[in-house]
């Protein structure tokens, strides 16, 4: 499928995922979009990770962001158009499923009082980034919204997010919580079970009272595992649909963009195509002209005696080297995602942390060309 | 006498093992590699540590055969604990089953705390190297990860966990066995955090902080103000590129010594810099010229 412009995309999607390695400007991107998305009259809600305070604060939300949407109060031109926004707390997330597959409130407590779930729902790895397609989950059923743009969390691996909700199916099958989860029989089970010699070791490594609270989780848990499963399975179901974007944000690095590339392969494999690629903070070349070209004006003014000049060309070489350099980071990535809509956000004089450099940035996303030719 | 130059090496290696820790795409991976390598060409024997997976410290180091690479991940501290906790027999089990999934989550910030404990146990035993640098976790993780022994130790009063929190502990609160080292770009954002970072860990963790390390930090240079030079410039394009570009660069040199003024107005801690490399990401090639330019911040 092919996509002409981000405005498309943000007009016609009804989930945006927004993917890339740690500070490229994931957040900043997925605002943008959001807020885009907004001003063309949709109604938005932008699910973020951990935004600098400035850029909740740019959008309006001066108490900041909570687990739950918030309204931003932005001036928009249409009458339709809403943004709204949220920050992520997994730990909270994970709570309201509990809540919502507990057969009972006393069971409900049980599993939230528990240690190791205490620990499971705010540290196990890829629980932050399960946590955020179930809450595109809820919010992709909430009425209120056309759109959900989501921010994933900085893993150092853009995968782990689409990973996260077959990771949590497996954590399920695990052989040592099946037969945790095994239905009780006996008051006795608990002591039963530390007594199998695999546990017995497991024991030894974590201690006594962590396998304990392990097993009482587990039990506490029998009967909502199969909501739970259901729950992860259309998590991951609704990753795969078509109407779910991809937008890989990369800066022009080689480390970010070999990731990007990496994560395009991967999305490919499993049927899916990136929709849209974002370069963040790509230096420009500052019209026609070679760094080589800019080199040799500089020694020919430095010969002519105008030093301060020759400074001036000195520095447009060397911008227009990092450029060049970019450049050729850049354009295999290119080449290989295709038919995506392709966006060079250029490296901007302001730092993206109040409306207005937003409304800046939004500038090139919207804008047909990359950075400059 | 002349006056006292500030040493980035003596600095950056003042316990035997440094912690190197950042926000992502801050350059962790290249201090890391930079204090290494200084390290190397000043006569010490380094081991440099990385943990996780993608071998991104190895890559920058490969070739120089003074220094030894490893990566240490949470699954390989694992297996070095039951391997020498007289349960080698079984370590092969558990590890095949995936029960590290079940037990590093079955008890708070043990994978953590097995990590830091290996690499006590490389700074004890390691006796042919001098210093061991880890490219440690990003910033908001580093504070969970130093602090799940102290966590730990309250939760585990006995049995092994519970002596392992212990023995860390003694070493992270030891300013001549262990220090962090905090690594920030010079912007607002990124400098914000590193600030916050660098109380936390010293009032949740009480580790040592040694110096902050700003990377990518303009070496340009002064440039004339083209509003100033109008009548030299070449008419048309060339001369608008010369203006957009001078123009761009004054700004960035200015915010970035905004950031520099704010980091040693509000840190009490000495400040270094590395400087911006004018390419599309570090490689081994650069690490030379980089070590060379390792120089404290003058504000």
């Amino acid at each position: 499928m092919t996509w002409h412009s981000l405005e498309h995309l943000v007009d016609t999607a009804s989930v945006v995922v927004c993917c890339g390695s740690g500070g490229v400007g994931k957040t900043t991107t997925a605002a943008a979009l959001g807020l885009a998305a907004s001003l063309r009259g949709r109604r938005v809600v932008v699910v973020t990770i951990d935004p600098a305070r400035r850029l909740a604060e740019a959008l309006g939300a001066t108490d900041g962001l909570s687990n739950t949407p918030t309204r931003l109060h932005v001036p928009l031109p249409t009458e339709t158009g809403e943004l709204w926004a949220l920050m992520l707390d997994a730990q909270a997330t994970f709570d309201d499923l509990v809540r919502m597959y507990a057969p009972s409130a006393e069971q409900a407590a049980n599993i939230l009082t528990n240690g190791f779930y205490r620990n499971v729902s705010s540290a196990m790895s890829g629980t932050q980034e399960y946590m955020a397609g179930e809450k595109l989950y809820a919010l992709v059923h909430d009425e209120r919204f056309d759109l959900v743009v989501v921010d994933t969390p900085p893993s150092r691996r853009a995968l782990d997010f689409l990973e996260a909700p077959t990771r949590l199916t497996r954590f399920l099958d695990h052989r040592v919580a099946r037969v945790m989860l095994a239905p009780a029989r006996t008051s006795m089970r608990v002591m039963n079970l530390a007594a199998q010699p695999l546990l017995r070791t497991l024991g030894r490594v974590v201690g006594a009272s962590a396998l304990t609270d392990a097993m009482a989780f587990l039990q506490a848990f029998e009967g909502m595992e199969r909501g739970f499963r259901d729950r992860a399975h259309a998590v991951g179901q609704l990753l795969g649909e078509p109407d779910t974007r991809y937008v890989l944000v990369a800066s022009p690095r080689h480390d970010t963009i070999d990731e990007a590339r990496f994560f395009a392969d991967e999305l490919t494999l499993r049927g899916r195509s990136v929709a849209a690629v974002v370069i963040n903070r790509v230096h420009r070349l500052y019209g026609p002209g070679s760094s080589g070209e800019a080199r040799q004006r500089a020694a020919a003014t430095r010969d002519q005696g105008d030093l301060e000049v020759a400074r001036l060309w000195d520095n447009l070489a060397e911008l227009r080297s990092v450029a060049e350099a970019e450049r050729a980071e850049i354009d295999p990535l290119r080449q290989a995602v295709g038919d995506a809509i392709w966006t060079e956000v250029p490296w901007l004089d302001d730092e993206l942390n109040d409306l207005d450099s937003l409304m800046a940035m939004m500038t090139p996303l919207f804008a047909p060309s990359g950075v400059d030719g | 006498m002349p006056p006292v130059d500030v040493d980035p090496l003596a600095l950056s290696t003042a316990a035997r093992l440094v912690v190197v820790a950042g926000k992502g795409g801050v350059g962790k991976t290249t201090v890391s590699a930079v204090t290494a390598r200084a390290a190397a060409d000043a006569g010490l024997r380094v081991l440099a540590v990385e943990l996780e997976d993608k071998p991104a410290l190895a890559e920058l180091l490969r070739g120089d055969h003074r220094i030894e690479t490893m990566t240490l991940t949470p699954s390989d501290a694992l297996a070095h604990y039951l391997n020498t906790h007289g349960l080698a027999r079984v370590s092969r089990r558990l590890m095949n089953t995936g029960i590290i999934d079940v037990v590093s989550n079955a008890s708070p910030g043990l994978d953590d705390l097995l990590v830091l404990a290996q690499l006590k146990s490389l700074a004890r035993d390691r006796l042919d190297v001098d210093l061991i640098v880890v490219d440690g976790p990003a910033a908001g993780h580093a504070i969970t990860f130093l602090q799940s022994p102290a966590g730990l130790a309250d939760a585990v009063t006995s049995g092994p966990v519970a002596t392992q929190a212990r023995e860390v502990l003694e070493m992270l609160h030891d300013p001549h066995r262990c220090q962090v080292v905090l690594v920030t770009t010079p912007d607002t954002t990124p400098v914000t955090e590193l600030i916050e970072t660098a109380f936390a860990l010293e009032d949740r963790v009480g580790v040592q902080l040694g110096p902050v390390v700003v990377n990518g930090v303009d070496a340009f240079g002064p440039l004339p103000d083209p509003a100033d030079l109008t009548a030299r410039l070449p008419s048309g394009a060339q001369g608008q590129a010369l203006v957009a570009a001078a123009v761009t660069r004054r700004i960035r040199q200015q915010r970035e010594a905004k950031a520099l003024r704010r980091l040693a107005d509000e840190l009490p801690l000495p400040l270094l810099q590395l400087p911006w490399v004018p390419t599309a990401g570090i490689t081994g090639a650069d690490l030379a010229s980089l070590v060379a330019r390792f120089t404290a911040v003058t504000t």
